[in-house]
């Protein structure tokens, strides 16, 4: 099957796209919101008031899009660069600056959010994807869906396999996204698998497999939306691969230049996702730069109380090192928080 | 591979064999709570290679009690999506020593979650896996990886030592808002019968037991070298020595204070583990003594442990490797020196 796609890049809708204008605003609001934070914690970073940053630029439809397919009942499982995804799902915008800075009030995420906390090690999310979709099963309500992320690199972790492989013979009701953005770190996707069309593994796993164009939200979105209604009617997981870019550095650490020609990034750039939503919002009348100037304004806004917010949060004490450990302090904790000035 | 399949045999009059008793605990676990759950590899129709699960899944449905593909990371990594979702997982991995391929789960998030999310999610999830030798099991069936665990912060390593530690550690680990490795020495499994409390009872974690009290020299033994100690201070005993057992039984977090006191008094230390002895978990306790007890000491503190090698998969030599009391007495005998 062919790569879905809805608005090409240009901002063509080819034959009939079911998603209301309302949605559409909905959808690039979101997507626009993403990108506005993404591109100011980048400038953050370097003002020395956010730590290590992995931007998401060009990757918002495929983050929002997929999140946008979730209700409050069902969980989103991000790695360390879904945080598009996890605004999207609710995260409060002070919380994800103060994880970026790596304060410990930004790492208890809301209680009632069902966002797990960003992972670190690849691919380790997915197994506990898996486990969460199956608890699902035990409680009274409807059971929740769980939609989880992983970057191309983390196909080749051996957790991807044992996540896919045990959803699939449980029929747990999982959506897998991968957003194939070409990269990981410097590695390009031609060297971390034989076969670069993601979306054939679903075949040997006995599942859904989707490939979609990443930079399209209405794709990332109905597709997305079809995969989680097929979760939620117990007709097992899918594979979605969405087709991107990292048109941005792997973090704020990074110097993409010693490994790719950063001309192709910026071919890639002309394929970002917003402009193509914006014409066709304006073509239906139903955006226009007055509404953008307008968006931003808000946007500035949002961020600058978060950032108040943020900023208020009283200094990590040290004694906050152990705790957290187990449920009560055990004698070498309690030795240690004393030690570190715990009172 | 099954280096023993014999279905357990209840008998009340002779008591329980420790794989009963483990069975019976996840009995009643899986009878009281409804959010507790039993899975691995093998553990379903089966019962377990070592039949520790065995009528389960008929008594609790598949629901409850399930077979998983061949992949311990996944297993505990499935565990810890269960437990995020509010169920009580009990994972088995079939022995200790394929227990590896899952460290990344364990090092990086069993332990670390809570933590992690300052205490938004805990993982209250147990996983029970045999380990040790002494009974000829083929290769790699026989590690007994319990200090790798009890590094991991966040992280509980309980070994029990005898059928009834064995239920009423097992139902408390359960009960335990922390994950919980739960070592079940393979050589105990039906190497005694005792009577064993019906329904549900729980040991304190977090404890040591001195199971055998004495003046001359103290020995810090867990599971499978509970036994091997005991026989040792019978010996001394018929030469007026007593020995001091003390069973650790829960690693991490460690008793210090019981271990500390026991030394006190006898100003001797022997510790006894079969893991390799470099780096095991016989080191923290010796380490432990050096910092808070060494003025105490009447002799220098000594390890009885696996040699410095792995555990041999050769059958004709294979008891060499393991303490035995012969091996307990000869370092008892140094210390008394």
């Amino acid at each position: 099957m062919a790569t879905v796609q809805y608005i090409s890049p240009g901002g063509e809708v080819a034959g009939e796209l079911p998603l209301t204008t309302e949605e559409l605003v909905r959808g690039y609001r979101a997507a626009a919101r993403a990108r506005f934070f993404d591109e100011r914690a980048v400038t953050l970073q370097r003002q020395g008031r956010l730590g290590v940053y992995p931007p998401f630029r060009g990757q918002e439809a495929a983050q929002v899009g997929a999140a946008l397919a979730l209700t409050e009942r069902d969980w989103l499982v991000p790695s360390y660069r879904e945080t598009a995804a996890a605004l999207t799902h609710g995260l409060p915008l002070s919380q994800v600056i103060l994880y970026w800075r790596s304060h410990p009030a930004g790492w208890r995420f809301p209680e009632g959010l069902r966002l797990l906390p960003f992972y670190v090690p690849i691919a380790t999310q997915l197994p506990h994807a898996v486990g969460l979709a199956l608890a699902g099963r035990y409680q009274a309500e409807e059971p929740w869906v769980v939609l989880a992320f992983i970057g191309d690199g983390g196909t080749s972790e051996g957790d991807f396999h044992e996540a896919l492989n045990f959803a699939a013979v449980y029929k747990a009701p999982v959506v897998f996204v991968v957003q194939n953005n070409g990269w990981a770190i410097s590695t390009p996707t031609e060297r971390q698998m034989g076969n670069v069309r993601i979306k054939d593994r679903a075949l040997g796993y006995g599942m859904a497999g989707v490939r979609v164009d990443g930079n399209d939200l209405a794709a990332t979105w109905l597709t997305a939306r079809e995969a989680v209604a097929r979760a939620r009617a117990g007709e097992g997981p899918t594979l979605i691969e969405a087709l991107t870019y990292r048109i941005a550095p792997h973090t704020t650490s990074d110097d993409p230049g010693r490994y790719r020609d950063e001309a192709e990034a910026r071919r890639h750039a002309a394929e970002e996702p917003l402009a193509r939503l914006r014409r066709v919002l304006g073509a239906r009348g139903a955006w226009d730069e007055a509404r953008e100037a307008e968006l931003e304004r808000e946007l500035e806004a949002e961020l600058q109380a978060a950032l108040a917010e943020a900023d208020a949060a009283p200094d990590a004490a040290p004694a906050e090192i152990v705790e957290h450990v187990y449920a009560e302090l055990g004698p070498d904790q309690r030795r240690a928080w004393e030690a570190l000035g715990g009172r | 591979m099954a280096a023993e399949a014999r279905a357990p045999v209840a008998d009340a009059r002779q008591g329980m064999t420790m794989v009963q008793a483990v069975n019976d605990a996840l009995a009643v676990a899986l009878g009281r709570d409804d959010r507790v759950l039993v899975f691995g590899q093998d553990v379903g129709v089966m019962g377990g290679v070592f039949r520790a699960t065995d009528g389960l899944q008929a008594r609790f449905g598949e629901g409850r009690v399930f077979d998983t593909p061949l992949a311990e990371a996944g297993i505990v990594g499935l565990g810890i999506g269960l437990a995020l979702g509010g169920m009580r997982p009990v994972a088995e991995v079939q022995f200790a020593g394929f227990l590896y391929p899952a460290l990344d789960q364990v090092l990086s998030h069993l332990g670390r979650y809570r933590h992690r999310t300052r205490g938004r999610f805990s993982l209250p999830m147990v996983v029970r896996a045999p380990y040790g030798g002494g009974v000829h099991t083929p290769e790699q069936h026989a590690d007994s990886p319990e200090g790798i665990l009890a590094q991991a912060p966040g992280v509980k390593v309980v070994v029990p030592s005898s059928p009834e530690r064995a239920k009423g550690l097992l139902l408390a680990a359960i009960d335990d808002p922390d994950p919980v490795f739960f070592l079940e020495a393979i050589k105990l499994y039906r190497s005694e019968r005792q009577a064993v409390p019906e329904g549900h009872f729980a040991f304190e974690l977090g404890r040591a037991r001195i199971v055998r009290p004495g003046d001359a020299v103290s020995l810090f033994c867990y599971g499978g070298m509970v036994e091997v100690c005991l026989k040792a201070a019978e010996v001394a005993a018929r030469e007026g020595v007593e020995l001091e057992v003390v069973d650790l039984e829960t690693l991490a977090p460690l008793d210090e204070a019981t271990v500390l006191d026991s030394v006190k008094r006898t100003g001797r230390a022997v510790i006894v583990y079969e893991a390799p002895r470099s780096g095991g978990f016989g080191a923290e306790v010796a380490a432990r003594i050096a910092e808070e007890a060494i003025y105490h000491l009447e002799a220098p503190v000594v390890r009885v442990a696996g040699w410095d090698a792995p555990y041999p998969p050769f059958t004709s030599v294979e008891h060499h490797y393991r303490p035995d009391a012969r091996r307990v007495l000869a370092a008892v005998r140094e210390v008394l020196e």
